[in-house]
């Protein structure tokens, strides 16, 4: 078991990266700030997994919760929340 | 079943398709039919019942939403029967927050559970807006919310499913439980209308 890095309350901030393979990082969240609503529990990396790799990094997934006005400008008003492997997110200095 | 097709067009491709991949070792006959058997088996129905048991059972209610796979479990069904267990959680809808569930990336969603998901929840136009305008997409379904109910959208991007529980409508105080289900759609399941 991977002991996970973030807990519910932190800030992260997800990767840049624009992977020349599979993802499960959507494009629209990719550079956002957003906040750990939930640990999920631990899943193959579904990048690695796509690739046919045999032994498939397994990493904690977390529910990470972004305010609309950050991904998409004003008006806002709601929340997306997005399930990201623990390799898609960067701590918030 | 696989190998059992209509002699349409489309199903003479579909099976070549098949005898190609389980040519190359990448599947078997079995494996199509156990997949075909669980999205089969799923049923907007089987969402239904959920809902009216947590309507009517508060202690049901709080055990589905602290752990929806033992929630379903307790009802005789299972997202666990696939090739990885998927892990299931039900998100409450209340009188200050409404729920709405989306894969952009693709079209997941708890098959084994309710069936296939509707063709407009594979369509790239609700993919792409209900992430950005979920309150004019919602009122495009005829459910208009009021200013100041909290929308949070569940972009559905890894190993979890997810199912709405919508709040239960007002007098049905003398309702049994299948009336009640009778009253749960597969867009309320979705979080695109109300129940």
């Amino acid at each position: 078991m991977t002991e996970p890095r973030f807990m519910a309350g932190d800030r992260v901030r997800t990767t840049t990266v624009d992977p020349p393979h599979h993802t499960r990082l959507p494009r629209y969240a990719r550079g956002q700030v957003g906040e750990v609503v939930e640990v999920q529990g631990t899943w193959p990396l579904a990048d690695e997994r796509a690739q046919g790799l045999p032994d498939a990094r397994v990493e904690p997934v977390y529910t990470v919760r972004f305010a609309a006005e950050d991904l998409w400008g004003p008006p806002g008003g709601h929340w997306v929340q997005v399930e990201l492997w623990e390799s898609y997110l960067e701590v918030v200095a | 079943m696989s190998g059992q097709h209509s002699n349409s067009e489309i199903a003479v491709r579909v099976r070549g398709l098949e005898e190609r991949l389980i040519g190359a070792g990448l599947t078997s006959d079995e494996q199509l039919d156990a997949i075909i058997g669980r999205v089969s088996s799923g049923s907007p129905a089987h969402g239904a019942r959920v809902v009216a048991r947590a309507w009517v059972d508060p202690a049901f209610r709080e055990r589905l939403l602290a752990d929806g796979n033992r929630g379903l479990e307790e009802l005789g069904f299972s997202l666990s029967s696939g090739p990885q267990p998927q892990r299931f959680t039900v998100v409450e809808n209340t009188p200050t927050r409404h729920n709405v569930l989306v894969c952009t990336l693709c079209s997941c969603y708890p098959i084994a559970l309710l069936g296939p998901s509707p063709s407009w929840y594979k369509s790239e136009a609700y993919r792409a807006r209900v992430v950005r305008e979920p309150r004019a997409v919602l009122a495009e379904f005829g459910l208009e919310l009021p200013g100041d109910t909290e929308i949070v959208v569940h972009d559905t991007s890894a190993e979890s499913r997810h199912m709405v529980l919508p709040m239960r409508p007002d007098d049905t105080e003398g309702m049994d439980e299948a009336a009640l289900a009778a009253l749960v759609t597969r867009e309320g399941l979705i979080g695109t209308a109300a129940a």
